[in-house]
């Protein structure tokens, strides 16, 4: 009986032996002290724990740095200068750096260890940014596979943005995914409308924000969501407007072309807005868009089908959206006061667009784009 | 209280390095050996972290293996009380090396908890306990072990750089076809040392 005994008893001493050294190494090598970060040549000077990444400890002061996958290193987002050496770089780092951002001292702030007093470089629109608290008000089929999401504000709070710009939902753990991640979308909502925040999500199958939102997320569910992010924003010249988008690359220009019709921005500014989709079944908005163009003289809508089905009676224009750019640049286009191009879409329509754009005489620091990654 | 087999350390270390090389005569630690040699520095990390956690965990564990499971009469839990043990040890050394070794750690961190679950450390303390070695030659056994798997690696890794830069691979046995046959190759080449030294 005791020789039975024996044999798990030591095996639970060593572990407990183990687990305990382990425990004070941990307390006594990690403990780093009060550190300073000193943000932006010491505009901003915080004092914390060290120990933890540098992306965990800024959010934990207000600072939040873009991240999709939440600090595991895989999305090469939440990239900030650090002036401070720290060491080379990382080999978790250098799959996401380019030759030039690894001369400049640009590092991933979640795999960055601080350590001792830091001085970083951050983008001054960051300490805009914000962790909101939001209850969902209201979900809408807008095709078989977008969805619009309304979130309301809560606690008083209140967005500040500019049309163009995305935010980043914070998806929990569901179902079989066992850690929390964040993915970014745009704003379709108008940027006067300060407590609600509007956005046009597709399903991407197996996508894990995207199916959490079309499968899980519910009429008032809390939701949280950090931002305003994004330099995707409308540039003030007089030059023409020339966007295009397909699927839920319909969220920035909707809050933009709003903005500027309900506020009079840009007065100076023509807009064309190209929207690509498949079939009938991939088009949304349509009859709200052509009414605001009918009230809207200086804005024009132009969607267009690739496959439209003879029985769907299309009357639009057909063809792939790069082509029917292509069409309306070189014959209808007023060009006189220069054209400027936004896009936001895949990363191969935006690809083929620029070509297009470039093939007929924009030049390409004239083209703006927000790329779904 | 040990019945020690009667050999040199020297001769103990020349043996685990070539003529038993964990990798190449007992074919322990292989996973690692296939998928990191296909680059040559990080084989060069791999190499030394192995190394350093058998060294290591051969001393740890001799002492365990002494001192606790031999006077209590549990060697039929060893191999539980040497993960354990391996296991928390690779922790350690993680943790330490980090905090007071940043450039080490660059080279070596990412490689440690890989091998906690490397079977030539495991595999080297188990012949460790069988062979009855002393301390000194377990130490010497460990490390002279580690620096086996280091060098087989670094032969590996040079073979497959070699093997890349030209292109007389048939496309199906490109990657992990042609490291097999490559390893087997070069097992049976080190059975050409097994005349010079014997330790069993």
């Amino acid at each position: 009986m005791t020789q039975i005994l024996i044999g798990p008893l030591a095996v639970a001493i060593i572990s407990t032996v183990l687990a305990f050294l382990i425990a004070i190494i941990d307390k006594v090598l990690n403990n780093y002290g009060q550190v300073k970060i000193s943000i932006n040549g010491g505009k901003k000077v915080l004092e914390v724990k060290g120990g933890s990444p540098l992306l965990g400890t800024l959010a934990a002061e207000g600072i939040f740095v873009p991240s999709a996958c939440g600090g595991r290193g895989s999305c090469g987002a939440c990239k900030c200068k650090v002036t401070t050496d720290v060491g080379p770089h990382l080999p978790t780092e250098l799959p996401y750096m380019s030759p030039a951002e690894i001369q400049k001292n640009i590092r991933l702030s979640c795999q960055i260890k601080v350590r001792k007093d830091l001085e970083i470089e951050l983008p001054e629109e960051f300490f805009s940014v914000k962790k909101f608290q939001t209850k969902v008000e209201s979900i809408k089929n807008l095709t078989y596979d977008i969805k619009e999401v309304l979130l309301a504000l809560q606690d008083g709070q209140t967005v500040e943005f500019e049309a163009g710009q995305y935010v980043q939902l914070v998806v929990p753990p569901y179902g079989e995914i066992t850690e929390s991640v964040q993915r970014a979308y745009s704003m379709s909502s108008r940027p006067l409308d300060k407590t609600h925040i509007e956005l046009l999500i597709r399903l991407v199958p197996g996508g894990i924000a995207t199916t959490w939102v079309h499968k899980f997320l519910k009429e008032g569910d809390r939701v949280e969501v950090v931002g305003p992010f994004g330099e995707f924003h409308i540039h003030d010249t007089p030059a023409t407007m020339v966007c295009v988008a397909g699927g839920s690359g319909m969220a920035p220009f909707k809050s933009m072309l709003y903005h500027m019709y309900e506020t009079g921005a840009f007065q100076e500014k023509e807009i064309w807005y190209f929207f690509g989709a498949r079939t009938t079944k991939d088009m949304f908005y349509l009859d709200e868009l052509a009414e605001l163009a009918a009230r809207w003289p200086r804005f024009h809508f132009v969607p267009a089908l690739s496959e439209p089905k003879p029985e769907e009676n299309w009357k639009g224009d057909v063809g792939l959206i790069t082509d029917v750019l292509d069409r309306y640049v070189q014959s209808t286009i007023d060009k006189s006061k220069g054209l400027e191009g936004y896009l936001c879409g895949s990363p191969g329509m935006i690809n083929a667009c620029i070509n297009v754009m470039k093939k007929n005489g924009m030049t390409e620091d004239k083209i703006y784009f927000d790329k779904f990654a | 209280m040990i019945n020690a087999p009667d050999v040199g350390l020297l001769s103990l270390f020349l043996a685990s390095i070539l003529t038993s090389n964990v990798l190449l005569a007992n074919f322990l630690g292989t996973c690692s050996f296939i998928s990191i040699s296909k680059d040559f520095k990080s084989s060069m990390g791999l190499g030394v972290a192995v190394t350093m956690v058998i060294g290591i965990c051969s001393a740890i564990c001799w002492a365990v293996l002494y001192f606790i499971i031999k006077p209590l009469g549990i060697e039929y839990l060893s191999f539980i009380i040497f993960i354990i043990v391996i296991a928390a040890v690779v922790q350690m050394l993680e943790m330490i090396i980090d905090r007071f070794s940043p450039g080490l750690y660059l080279a070596l961190g990412i490689f440690l908890p890989l091998i906690t679950v490397n079977c030539a450390v495991l595999g080297v303390i188990l012949f460790m306990q069988i062979r009855n070695y002393n301390f000194m030659q377990a130490v010497i056994f460990g490390f002279g072990s580690g620096a086996g798997w280091w060098l087989a690696i670094m032969l590996l890794a040079s073979i497959r750089k070699k093997l890349d830069n030209n292109n007389a691979v048939p496309a199906g046995l490109k990657g992990t076809g042609i490291t097999l046959i490559t390893i087997g190759f070069m097992a049976m080449a080190f059975i050409g040392f097994s005349g010079m030294i014997a330790v069993q």
